[in-house]
């Protein structure tokens, strides 16, 4: 069959899956979860203590677990909705054409899940990846040490050897969510002779389990979504490491590169208004129709024009990945620009809001919705490598530029 | 549409990159600028080109083109803005082409569209009065004599008008300065009585020239499109020309980028190479971060351009303003990142600091761009 007729057979087949995609979501999603999350109520995380912040959002998520769309991408066996790349495409644009909120949020599901499908072996599959898919575990992510942040391989917390057992002992910082997580996946040092990549092992744990302890930090932000963690001898069977022993540095790397592009798309999440509208409401208009603020409009109209050409090379480097042409390293680029932009967008949304944007504690302010979510994209260029590190990253692996 | 490269345009790529690279490297824009050569371009390069297809690439097969399309242009533009290569393909056979084959009748392509794919007829589009490009605050007058018109008026920035065998020129026929209604595109014979062309010695070395009408006499038939309904057929013509002058931009911004990190590579200071100094590399990253999504969005545009030409313009007003920001720079970290040498004219840094200045103010700079967005958007 001529390839133009094959294509036109797959968008065909591409059509009707768009029709009854977008029949299904109009069905099945509440009108309460087609509007922007405005609190962290609004987000379900899934997990053994979970609670519905709503009767709406117990609905959205349970229909969604039951047609696999909780990790649409994903094999069926494990969970998933089994779809195509291009399903998976159509999916995401129908929901946020409706403006559907995601039914559950997760880090096993954005971070976890991809490494495990790559580096587990079967048996942790069978084990972890249906019960984040049914959101049953929540999970977090012990990657940071408070002296080994942006310098990751230099983390301390050892795993000793002990018959079939690892011992654990040491601490991790920014950690989120820890304090409400079921499990862990976890960098240790299983070698601490070897040279500081070499000897790391990525492993997996109940946060239940004796040893473990998390305390809470507060942000400026009035939040505290991150905590500090601390193991002191904590046993794990040697059979929850995810790869192999000493050899995690590849794994974390993997998910490091899921986690950037998480971050990175941060900033194209921005649903609901555009932000021109946004501020007309409180800087008004002129005659003309145009933003009453000449320099705020044009602050605003770059923006609009390097949000749209981050959009296009974010679909871009997807692409370039499908025909095999994408450097491994350039989701560090991608990382680097959306946050940058993620920020730039919410000094933007500040400076609209005016006086209006200070307040606090309010209702009328949802609390200091904007504010708070302010302060929050400044960790953006922090967590998950610092914007230094990434530019780092691209001097030297992609640029090739001689180390220092 | 997936947002890389076909194998079909990668070969198209390729057989571009070969020629121009090996006739037309920056030192053939240096010959010709230090002969003041009074073509300003290789006719010889020109017929080379023709042979290949490329002059008209975007002519329909039925007129001896190759009926290819605008990414397709994207991706030769890209190649001579690598080399800064001048040469008439932008003026002739992206910008005039597009406007014969959108707004042509019959007569007209099949007069004017074989001679284009063959190499042997230069064409222009005479838009710009002013210093900045406004498309709208077209002035020159065309008043109905006649059976035709005559046309009285003043453009700048005419791409290849000393040279041009035939001038696409923007009148008024009704309404006044920033009107939509009353815009007509007219055929004009350069040779025509009360035309006066005078070259313009540009900064960038590159074909340009002022153009001058007292009283000349067109027929009805040099009407190109509707009579006061030109501007949009003029809208796309100039979509399709930005889209073009962004994948130059690309390919110039990616070169000297190229340039520059090989010299940090091999530039010694302080007996270190200059490209291990960490605010040197940080400088780096950010700038092929900006290029790559600037080529993105650049690709993004030419497709949106294949797709609908009506329906590109957001996505050619983010290439074109994302291409000025970016290009501009491209060339001044090239400059300041060759220190002295950079500045010197004997080193090919600046002759892509120069160009790069003419493409951002060619059909719109980032500013026109940016603010078109923002109309777009309703703020």
């Amino acid at each position: 069959m001529p390839d133009s007729q094959a294509s036109e057979i797959e968008s065909a087949e591409l059509e009707q899956f768009r029709n009854e995609t977008r029949a299904w979501l109009e069905a099945n999603c509440p009108p309460e979860m087609r509007k922007p999350a405005t609190s962290d109520a609004d987000v379900f995380w899934g997990g053994r203590n979970a609670k519905f912040s709503s009767e709406p959002q117990r609905i959205w998520f349970e229909r969604m677990r039951d047609k696999g769309w909780t990790v649409p991408d994903w094999p069926k066996e494990y969970g998933g909705g089994g779809l195509s790349a291009a399903e998976h495409k159509v999916l995401r644009s129908e929901m946020a054409k409706m403006g559907a909120r995601p039914p559950l949020s997760s880090f096993g599901i954005w971070m976890l899940g991809p490494a495990l499908l790559k580096y587990g072996n079967e048996a942790q599959k069978k084990e972890h990846l249906p019960k984040i898919a049914a959101g049953e575990i929540r999970w977090c992510q012990g990657y940071s040490e408070p002296n080994a942040g942006s310098d990751l391989a230099s983390l301390q917390t050892r795993a000793e050897s002990d018959g079939d057992d690892f011992v654990i002992t040491g601490s991790k910082i920014w950690t989120s969510y820890a304090n409400y997580a079921d499990w862990i996946f976890c960098l240790v040092r299983t070698d601490p002779t070897a040279k500081k990549h070499d000897g790391i092992s990525f492993i997996l744990f109940d946060m239940t389990s004796k040893g473990v302890t998390t305390k809470p930090i507060l942000l400026i932000s009035g939040y505290s979504p991150f905590c500090e963690t601390f193991f002191d001898g904590v046993r794990v069977p040697k059979s929850h490491v995810v790869g192999t022993v000493n050899r995690g540095w590849d794994v974390a790397k993997y998910l490091l590169q899921h986690e950037r592009a998480m971050i990175s798309g941060m900033g194209e999440r921005g649903v609901g208004r555009p932000l021109g509208q946004i501020a007309a409401d409180s800087v008004g208009t002129d005659a003309q129709g145009r933003l009453d603020d000449s320099m705020l409009r044009g602050r605003i109209a770059t923006f609009d024009v390097d949000e749209a050409a981050l959009a296009a090379c974010a679909e871009r480097a997807v692409d370039l990945a499908k025909a095999g042409q994408a450097h491994p390293a350039f989701s560090s680029a991608m990382k680097y620009y959306g946050t940058e932009l993620n920020k730039r967008r919410y000094e933007i949304l500040m400076s609209a809001g005016g006086v209006d944007a200070l307040e606090w504690e309010s209702e009328r302010s949802r609390q200091g919705a904007r504010p708070r979510a302010w302060l929050r994209t400044k960790a953006n260029s922090i967590e998950g490598g610092t914007s230094e590190v990434m530019l780092g990253i691209v001097a030297k692996r992609i640029l090739d530029l001689p180390g220092a | 549409m997936a947002l890389v490269l076909t194998e079909e345009q990668s070969m198209l790529r390729d057989s571009a990159r070969g020629l121009i690279s090996d006739k037309a490297p920056v030192s053939h824009l240096r010959s010709l600028r230090d002969s003041k050569d009074p073509t300003g371009f290789s006719k010889e390069l020109w017929h080379s080109f023709a042979e290949m297809g490329f002059a008209g690439l975007l002519v329909p097969e039925e007129f001896g083109g190759s009926g290819l399309g605008f990414m397709e242009a994207g991706v030769v533009m890209e190649e001579i803005g690598r080399t800064l290569m001048p040469s008439p393909f932008l003026a002739t056979s992206v910008v005039a082409a597009s406007a014969l084959n959108r707004g042509g009748n019959a007569a007209q392509k099949s007069e004017y569209l074989p001679k284009i794919a063959s190499g042997s007829l230069l064409a222009t589009l005479a838009i710009d009065e002013g210093a900045k490009h406004r498309p709208l605050q077209t002035n020159l007058q065309a008043v109905r004599a006649g059976n035709g018109f005559k046309l009285s008026g003043a453009k700048a920035l005419v791409v290849d008008g000393h040279v041009a065998d035939l001038l696409i020129v923007a009148a008024r026929t009704a309404g006044s300065a920033g009107e939509r209604d009353g815009l007509t595109l007219f055929l004009v014979n350069p040779a025509a009585k009360g035309v006066a062309i005078e070259r313009t010695i540009m900064v960038d070395a590159h074909n340009a020239a002022r153009l001058e009408l007292s009283n000349v006499e067109v027929t009805a038939d040099s009407v190109l499109g509707e009579v006061d309904q030109g501007a949009s057929l003029l809208d796309g013509v100039l979509d399709i020309g930005r889209g073009a002058v962004a994948a130059e931009m690309v390919g110039l911004s990616d070169e000297v980028f190229g340039r520059t990190v090989e010299y940090l590579k091999s530039r010694k200071q302080f007996g270190k190479l200059i490209g291990e100094f960490q605010a040197l590399q940080h400088r780096a990253a950010e700038l092929y971060i900006d290029i790559e999504i600037t080529r993105a969005a650049t690709i993004k545009a030419l497709q949106a351009l294949d797709a609908d030409v009506a329906k590109a313009a957001s996505s050619v007003a983010v290439a074109k303003a994302r291409a000025g920001t970016t290009a501009t720079r491209a060339v001044q970290e090239g400059v300041q990142m060759h220190g002295g040498m950079g500045m010197t004219d004997q080193f090919d840094i600046g002759f892509f600091m120069k160009r790069a200045r003419v493409c951002e103010e060619l059909f719109g700079d980032a500013n026109y761009h940016t603010e078109q967005l923002a109309r777009a958007r309703g703020y």
